[in-house]
């Protein structure tokens, strides 16, 4: 019995902590932003009227709710085009990242058992290095007369430098780049459990190595697809190091467009407004699909 | 069964080099006798020295390397506990918020945690710089350790911590002699992810540092702004090696602890 208690005691502990952590440091600046999205530019340090007094009064700080932000977020069209804009690079990333992983991720499940090891490896190793470093290989790539030019120069394929560099395709090239091995781990984990046994009797029964494909594998690596391509899409939608520094002035995405808000134009109100909106777009969906997730295991 | 044809091998060699190639090439040019990227003037370890007189980048190493390590421990702790949490305590009241606030930091846009972080730095009026950037990657790579902790703890058999309580060990005996030994490899690499975050991570210690605290991302941001530099190319050749040595090892390591 003194054991049990003492077991419960420890266990509320164990929920306490991280549970205070993430209180004080996920969930109380979550409703700072929130605030602050309902609130004016100030031209003081720190830059935001008005000042944040708790809840305690509520009703005022209801009253107070100035929704100017998210009027200029609605009406301003370099926002809510740097929305869609991000929305439109995050699938394009996404839909080419399937098209390279896809057969990577295969070929890899096909792979004689003791290779496939290390090949996973290899695809999680550059995953390690710095992103940084991964955007900065493409900019040495990239640039006028950098690799690509001087390759393409030497072999006599172009006689003018491409200039790639801060254009939409040096973005898009280095989003696939750098999310590629969150494609390939999910493919390659349901691709490697699918059973080969079904495309052997597919084949049997006269199907077509390409039917075989269409109606058995590509089916049943639907999760692996699902998984990889929310892997990419979520973070490729808020990025803000590779359009910064691969993207060029047309390439607005929404992540560089808070950014400078926040250092450049130092208007937080406005900044917090395009962080909400962000959040309503990308996370609320998935919230709610998580949620329903966990019902149906609470459920079974 | 080896079952792969031309295509797949075409589909092998075509997507490592398009993974391997890019950082091959910085490698390479980082041994360039020559200042210009495109022309190759020799053989040369001239900007490894020059990399050793930065003064502020090595200085910004130490300290990212520092943060990692006190970040990565916090965050591996916290994760650790939320495992437990989420994995050993059924229903508990907020449950679904809590798991909600653990997960959330892995879809969360960088740009927004770093943003919020800040505002409650500022709110609260505590002094910015190694602390303020520590708490923060602690708690965005919470859940990323959370993760890797729980799917150790799923797969693990429980009757060892009951036997061990008929025995009569209080719950911290039991965790300490079974439950811990038991996720040990998986703890381990929850702090390894954590680090390589902290490490990795510009965005939201933009955010929130203060004056003095540049992290090593930082630096090399505003390096990159400016241009390519070969000696850029030896700090990240450094680095690159020094990871690939690390995963190479553990990955090894690993191996040979399920074959054995």
């Amino acid at each position: 019995m003194r054991a049990a208690a003492s077991f419960q005691r420890l266990g509320r502990l164990v929920v306490a902590v991280p549970y205070l952590w993430l209180a004080l440091f996920f969930l109380a600046p979550f409703a700072i932003v929130l605030r602050m999205a309902f609130s004016q530019a100030a031209t003081a340090l720190p830059p935001y009227a008005p000042h944040f007094e708790g809840l305690a009064q509520l009703g005022e700080f209801l009253s107070q709710l100035d929704v100017e932000n998210f009027r200029l977020l609605a009406e301003d069209p370099l926002y809510w085009e740097s929305y869609l804009y991000s929305l439109r690079i995050a699938g394009l990333t996404t839909l080419l990242a399937l098209a390279i992983g896809y057969p990577l991720a295969y070929a890899m499940a096909s792979a004689p058992a003791r290779w496939r090891g290390i090949l996973v490896v290899f695809v999680i190793l550059p995953f390690w290095t710095s992103f940084l470093i991964r955007v900065y290989a493409w900019i040495g790539i990239l640039r006028p007369e950098g690799l690509l030019d001087a390759s393409l120069a030497f072999l006599g394929i172009t006689t003018e430098p491409l200039r790639l560099l801060n254009t939409e395709a040096a973005v898009l090239l280095g989003m696939v780049y750098s999310y590629l091995p969150f494609m390939v781990l999910p493919l390659f984990a349901t691709l490697e459990k699918l059973d080969r046994g079904l495309l052997e009797a597919a084949g049997d029964l006269g199907a077509t190595p390409l039917t075989a494909f269409m109606t058995v594998t590509l089916p049943l690596s639907l999760p692996g697809i699902l998984a990889g391509s929310a892997l990419v899409f979520i973070p490729a939608v808020g990025e803000f190091v590779i359009p910064d520094l691969l993207g060029g002035p047309d390439t607005v995405m929404i992540g560089k467009v808070l950014w400078g808000e926040f250092f450049s134009n130092r208007d937080w109100p406005l900044a917090s407004a395009v962080a909400v909106v962000l959040l309503v777009v990308l996370v609320l969906p998935l919230a709610l699909l998580q949620r329903a997730r966990l019902r149906r295991e609470m459920a079974a | 069964m080896s079952r792969l044809g031309p295509g797949l091998i075409l589909a092998l060699v075509v997507g490592f080099a398009f993974l391997y190639l890019p950082i091959l090439t910085l490698i390479a040019y980082s041994f360039n006798a020559s200042r210009l990227v495109t022309v190759w003037g020799g053989f040369s370890t001239h900007w490894y020295g020059a990399l050793l007189q930065n003064e502020p980048l090595l200085d910004a190493a130490w300290l990212s390397i520092r943060l990692g390590f006190v970040s990565a421990t916090l965050a591996t702790i916290l994760g650790t506990l939320a495992a437990l949490a989420l994995a050993r305590h059924g229903r508990f009241t907020g449950r679904t918020l809590f798991s909600g606030m653990v997960l959330a930091p892995l879809v969360m846009p960088e740009v927004v945690t770093g943003l919020s972080l800040l505002l409650l730095f500022v709110g609260t009026e505590v002094e910015r710089g190694f602390w303020t950037v520590t708490i923060a990657h602690a708690t965005f790579s919470l859940g990323f350790a959370c993760i890797v902790v729980q799917s150790r703890l799923a797969g693990f058999d429980r009757s060892l911590e009951e036997a061990a309580q008929d025995l009569g060990a209080t719950p911290f005996v039991t965790f300490w002699t079974v439950t811990l030994p038991l996720i040990w490899p998986a703890v381990a690499a929850a702090w390894m992810l954590a680090f390589t975050l902290s490490l990795d991570d510009l965005v939201i210690a933009s955010f929130t540092t203060g004056p003095g605290a540049t992290t090593l991302p930082m630096r090399l941001y505003s390096a990159v702004k400016l241009g390519v530099s070969p000696e850029i190319n030896a700090a990240c050749t450094i680095m690159i090696g020094a990871v690939a040595v690390v995963v190479i090892a553990a990955s090894l390591l690993l191996k040979r602890r399920q074959a054995g």
